[in-house]
């Protein structure tokens, strides 16, 4: 169920395990028959760490989403809500408790499980609604960093970026420095810390304030990973501006992977049976999860869209010859083994003619003219051509009225690749931008403004070049079928996080000095102590 | 009903669960707890019959359970939480007589009877097995008796001590007796009697087979010889070199704990421990007593020199110290604080939370907050602080650490304490906790924000504020538009002029939208600007599209595209036709050629292809589906790209003579 974790360089099935067991436990001290009320929000990164079958062993016999009002009627002793530290879900709760029929239903013990963290300021809340007393168990379930894959880690907080930069809103850092220490709790210290941006000063900050906290716990584990590097994501706008062209991020630029799950058109996945005809087409759409997990995923989702192809033919060609193999198999010894390896069989075949209906249903959108001249233009921006003036296509766009964050995606990707727009052409965008789509985009804007993903030029200087250069962020020679370099990704741009990640590793950033001080926010370094036992062991083990 | 009857007599006892006592009362009932800090009193039943204090009695523990022996006369009874029963112990001697003193041994498990015929009954205290008996020359009720036993050993006796008089007796006939010079008191232990009287402290215990092994005259076991040897050679650990692969674990251990126990033992310390008590009570116990005893640097010693984990051992030990230091009322707070924090420093598992609420609990707040600014955990100074009244510094703490609602927590405790104005005036100086109230604010108390805004002259946010609120709380045109021009206002304020200029460009647009509303009976409220002019055009009332896209000057290129897109979709395309006359199109003429086949009209759509500028002509013959046309174009351009999406386009069936064309025009060109 969880394989795929601990195929990695870090086993991370260890860390999952842990999360299980803090809900196993948690579970237990509310004792009896359980309902869960879900904040609906957290369903997803839940089912991460735990099926619903572990639940059930743990005598949770209904689920409920979290709404106000009375809760739906069910025979158990415990009622427990599975929530974030949200004041207005507070209030629902409050509700929830306070309209429970005690005259006529039996007796219900309630119970709160504050994810990721308990808050003083939620519990004062449900005091205020008189309820707090009603509630028995208040704990904290730390989901911090998610095990996703077996060398991915998330937090799932898909707001974080809008909390730090729009609002001020620090939150998710103190959580994220408190999901690493979890992480190194695990894993060991982790000796050296690197870091750019201003949040990411923060969270190395919390991290050192943390572990002074807590000087006791000294961790005695030999450290697993060798360096940390914290990244603001406002040190590299550009990346997630760009269209992605691999085969994972087209899917999830076209159908969006929500918790490693996406929901696919499900025509292309009707059960192809003769007879029926297709008559009934399948409503629903099509929810299948992508992780390491399955095999031919595994092989294909980093790979340039463009390679795809060539790999599932292959792979057909493979599977059927080996479901040929039965008209060779003679002897019952034989017609054993490959009765043995049909399972396995069956769950390629099945898993090759998911990813075929899903690389078709790519396919029809990135052939498509309007896709090109999409990519062409943001491709000029990345390569720095045309960046200062209005575009074109932009304008073009704009006049047909496509969907409003494709353009706000380009004319932010314009921003990024110019330092900023000239202050005639950004306001020239926004005024058509507002006639457009409505005048309520101001606020919008707005909002893009104050986050940096949209500003005028400041004092005239495009610093852009210097650091594409200096970062060979733009490669003219790239190889989509045997990438030697990360530029493969965007079929020529280089994500600037994953070239800091390169120039840290060789040789160290010393040599960047000049471009880091052109990025935003401080970068810095930070080790920490390890034990002395550990010291010495981790030198030895590095030679 | 204890009150009532006044206590003739109170046993207190040690059990698993704790220190209990049980209690006789004048009315000679029993009551009992079996934990003294958790004081639930149980109150046995009544015994019947008992009108006069019973000879003894003793508290015994039967399978958990606690019942107490009593004896009147030669009646021994067992009274427990519900019944009353006569027991007579096993093989009783006839002869015995009534009982005079009892007592149980340290572990529950033995109980001896003391009659007055100097009878000695030893058994299990289950009354279940008899152990042996014995007769003594004393008859004289004994002032105290006592097991003396040690674990695991077979040997059992019990000491009775009368006024000057002391007897162990055993399994053997004869007991031992000695004579006491001084009145004592007898304190059964683990593993032995201790013996106090005014001047001195023995301890009475069974001497182990090893020590006798050692020290017997003229003893010819190892460890004698050894012990021996070790004088001859004063080497301390003689006999280990004799031993091959002994694991030198124990050996360390041991030689540790004597130590320890010789340290303790000193007469200027006084704990007299033997090695199966020392064993028994755990190092822990035995450094919380030294504590108690404040004996600090001895239990520093003992931890650092038993290598103790730091939080067990040195770090608990300070802060005791600690505790005991803030309530030092000669020594000013300086001192103290400085005291403390020399001696305790940086060490792992110190809490200067606890030691600063202790020293708040004697009144030296001063000292309290001195002492916090050395945790290191803003969880545990927060609260202390607010307590102590210290809301700012708790505030600047709470941000400190980075947790939000720590910082939350101190925000809205300030906004209880503080009057509005000092409120505001503490969160400006901390922008972090500002946002913070923001964020609250906006989802709570959205006039608040209004108000924080306001103080801070942010014009900006304040026109955000007046324009959200323009298209998600008000419904009223009126109030609407008021709202907007609120936000221009605000705006210009912030000499923001482009959003100023926009938020009054939507009034105009809104009031014009009513107008069409009223004139069209039509819904066009909240369309965009270009969705309004749309629909116009859609509908056919061109004329006001054009005053729209002249009143708020539409750029020719984005209305020439909506103007043609709406003009498809109504079909219309006499219109279209007139409209691409009407000037020379800013968009040129493909995208014509591209609405009308996107609308299926490709009859429509050839008429414009001819008018399409030459580098995409090609393309516009193709969507039109003239290929002959499109090749003819694409062989005037000689451009060999343009040859070739043509010839990709043809179908071998129907457009050979077209695909023939191109490729001899390729030959062609290949030939020049």
């Amino acid at each position: 169920m969880a394989a795929h974790l601990s195929s990695g360089r870090v086993n991370l099935t260890a860390l999952r395990e842990a999360g299980r067991r803090e809900l196993r436990e948690f579970l237990d001290k509310c004792a009896g028959s359980k309902a869960i009320v879900w904040d609906e929000y957290l369903t997803g990164p839940f089912g991460l760490i735990a099926q619903y079958s572990l639940l059930k062993e743990h005598e949770v016999e209904k689920m409920f989403t979290l709404k106000a009002g009375r809760l739906p009627p069910a025979d158990v002793k415990n009622i427990i809500f599975f929530v974030r530290p949200r004041l207005e879900l507070m209030d629902i709760i409050a509700e929830n408790v306070l309209s429970e029929d005690r005259v006529r239903s039996p007796v219900r013990d309630f119970h709160i499980l504050f994810v990721p963290r308990r808050s003083l300021l939620c519990e004062q809340r449900l005091k205020d609604q008189g309820v707090l007393g009603s509630i028995i168990h208040r704990e904290e379930y730390s989901l911090d960093l998610i095990p996703f894959d077996g060398d991915l880690l998330s937090m799932e907080s898909e707001s974080a970026f809008k909390e730090c930069y729009l609002e001020n809103d620090q939150t998710s850092l103190y959580h994220a420095a408190k999901g690493l220490m979890t992480l190194q709790a695990l894993y060991g210290t982790i000796p050296q810390i690197f870091g750019k941006g201003e949040c990411a000063r923060h969270v190395a900050n919390m991290m050192i304030r943390m572990k002074r906290e807590f000087p006791g716990s000294q961790n005695s584990i030999f450290p697993v990973f060798d360096t940390l590097l914290l990244l603001d994501r406002n040190v590299d706008l550009l990346t997630p501006l760009a269209t992605q062209l691999t085969y994972e991020g087209l899917i999830d630029e076209i159908y969006g992977i929500q918790n490693t799950y996406v929901k696919l058109p499900p025509e292309k996945f009707a059960p192809k049976k003769q007879g029926e005809g297709g008559k009934e087409l399948p409503t629903e759409p099509k929810k299948l999860q992508l992780n390491s997990a399955e095999e031919l995923y595994a092989e294909i989702r980093d790979k340039n869209f463009n390679a795809v192809g060539s790999v599932l033919s292959k792979k057909a060609k493979i599977i059927s010859a080996a479901f040929e193999e039965r008209h060779h198999a003679k002897t019952v010894g034989e017609i054993k083994q490959f009765v043995l390896q049909l399972p396995h069989m069956q769950a390629a075949r099945t898993s090759l003619a998911n990813h075929t209906s899903i690389a078709e249903l790519i396919k029809d959108i990135t052939t498509s003219e309007d896709f090109f001249d999409n990519l062409t233009v943001e491709q000029e921006f990345m390569s720095g051509i045309d960046t200062d003036k209005t575009n074109n296509y932009i304008e073009d766009c704009i006049a047909q009225k496509h969907p409003l964050i494709k353009i706000l995606r380009m004319v932010c990707l314009q921003s990024v690749c110019n330092s900023g727009l000239k202050q005639k052409v950004l306001d020239y965008y926004k005024r058509e931008i507002l006639q457009t789509y409505g005048y309520e985009h101001i606020l919008t804007l707005n909002n893009l403004e104050k986050a940096g993903l949209l500003k005028p030029q400041a004092s005239g200087r495009n610093n852009y070049p210097t650091i594409r250069k200096t970062m060979r962020l733009w490669m003219d020679d790239i190889n989509e079928q045997n990438p030697n370099d990360i530029s493969y990704v965007y079929s020529g741009y280089a994500p600037l996080s994953v070239r800091l990640a390169q120039l840290l590793a060789r040789p160290g950033w010393r040599s960047i000095e000049e471009v880091l001080k052109m990025l935003p926010g401080p970068h810095f370094e930070e080790r920490q102590q390890l034990p002395t036992g550990l010291q010495k062991k981790h030198q030895a083990t590095l030679q | 009903e204890v009150l009532q009857n006044h206590v003739l007599e109170a046993k207190v006892f040690h059990t698993e669960y704790g220190t209990g006592v049980a209690i006789l009362t004048g009315a000679h009932r029993f009551t009992l707890t079996t934990n003294i800090d958790d004081l639930k009193l149980r109150r046995l039943p009544e015994v019947p019959g008992l009108q006069k204090r019973p000879s003894c009695w003793a508290v015994l523990c039967q399978d958990r359970v606690l019942v107490i022996l009593l004896a009147v006369g030669q009646e021994l009874y067992l009274l427990d939480n519900t019944s009353f029963t006569l027991v007579t112990p096993p093989e009783l001697s006839p002869h015995a007589g009534a009982y005079l003193q009892m007592a149980v041994s340290f572990n529950y498990r033995y109980l001896a009877l003391f009659t007055d015929t100097g009878y000695i009954w030893m058994g299990m205290s289950s009354l279940k097995e008899k152990l042996c008996e014995f007769n003594c020359d004393f008859r004289a009720p004994p002032k105290q008796m006592a097991w003396c036993k040690r674990p695991r050993s077979k040997q059992r006796a019990v000491v009775v001590a009368w006024d000057r008089r002391l007897l162990v007796a055993g399994d053997a006939k004869e007991g031992i007796q000695f004579v006491l010079d001084e009145d004592s008191c007898l304190v059964p232990e683990l593993d032995g009697v201790r013996i106090l009287s005014r001047s001195t402290h023995e301890f009475l215990h069974e001497i182990p087979e090893a020590s006798k092994e050692i020290f017997r005259i003229a003893s010819m076991a190892p460890g004698a010889l050894l012990l021996e040897a070790q004088k001859e050679y004063e080497a301390a650990s003689f006999g280990k070199c004799f031993i091959d692969k002994f694991p030198p674990e124990s050996f360390v251990r041991t030689c540790r704990d004597l130590r320890v126990l010789n340290a303790i033992r000193d007469y200027q310390i006084g704990v007299p421990l033997t090695f199966s008590q020392y064993k028994q009570l755990t190092i822990e116990v035995l450094l919380d007593r030294l504590v108690l005893r404040r004996l600090y640097p001895l239990a520093i010693k003992i931890c650092e020199y038993l290598r103790l984990s730091e939080i067990q051992g040195v770090s608990r030990i300070l802060a005791h110290w600690a505790c005991y230091k803030v309530q030092q009322k000669d020594k000013s707070d300086e001192e103290v604080a400085h005291a403390i924090n020399q001696k305790l420093g940086d060490t792992p598992g110190i809490s200067y939370s606890e030691i600063a609420a202790r020293a708040y609990d004697c009144g030296r707040t001063e000292l309290a907050i001195k002492l916090l600014e050395y945790e290191p955990r803003s969880g545990e100074q927060v609260p202390l602080l607010l307590k102590m009244k210290r809301s700012k510094l708790a505030l600047s703490k709470a941000i400190e650490s980075g947790d939000t609602d720590l910082v939350y927590t101190v925000v809205l405790h300030l906004k209880n304490e503080l009057n509005r104005s000092t409120f505001f005036m503490t969160l400006q100086n901390q922008p972090v906790a500002l946002s913070l109230y923001r964020q609250f604010c906006k989802h709570q108390e959205p006039e608040t924000l209004k108000d924080l805004y306001n103080q801070d002259d942010n014009h900006q946010e304040l026109g955000n504020l007046h324009v959200r609120s323009s298209y998600t709380s008000e419904k009223s045109m009126e109030g609407r538009v008021a709202e907007l021009q609120d936000g221009v206002d605000e705006y210009y304020k912030a000499k923001n002029e482009f959003a100023a200029k926009a938020t009054d460009d939507q009034i105009k647009l809104l009031r014009m939208q009513r107008r069409l509303q009223d004139d069209f009976d039509k819904p066009y409220l909240d369309y965009s600007l270009h969705d309004t002019v749309y629909n116009l055009i859609l509908d056919g009332n061109h004329k006001r599209a054009e005053q729209l896209y002249r009143d708020f000057k539409i750029p020719d290129k984005r209305f020439w595209w909506l103007k043609i897109s709406a003009l498809a979709e109504r079909e219309d395309w006499e219109e279209m036709e007139k409209f691409s006359k009407s000037k020379k199109s800013p968009i040129g003429y493909l995208p014509f050629v591209e609405i009308c086949v996107k609308h299926h009209n490709r009859y429509e759509a050839k008429k414009f292809a001819p008018r399409v500028a030459p580098e995409q002509r090609v393309k516009a013959y193709i969507l039109v589906g003239e290929l002959d046309q499109a090749a003819d174009t694409a062989i005037e351009h000689k451009s060999e790209s343009e040859l070739n999406l043509v010839l990709a386009k043809c179908t071998s069936s129907t457009d050979a003579a077209v695909a023939e064309k191109i490729n001899r025009a390729k030959t062609q060109s290949l030939k020049k």
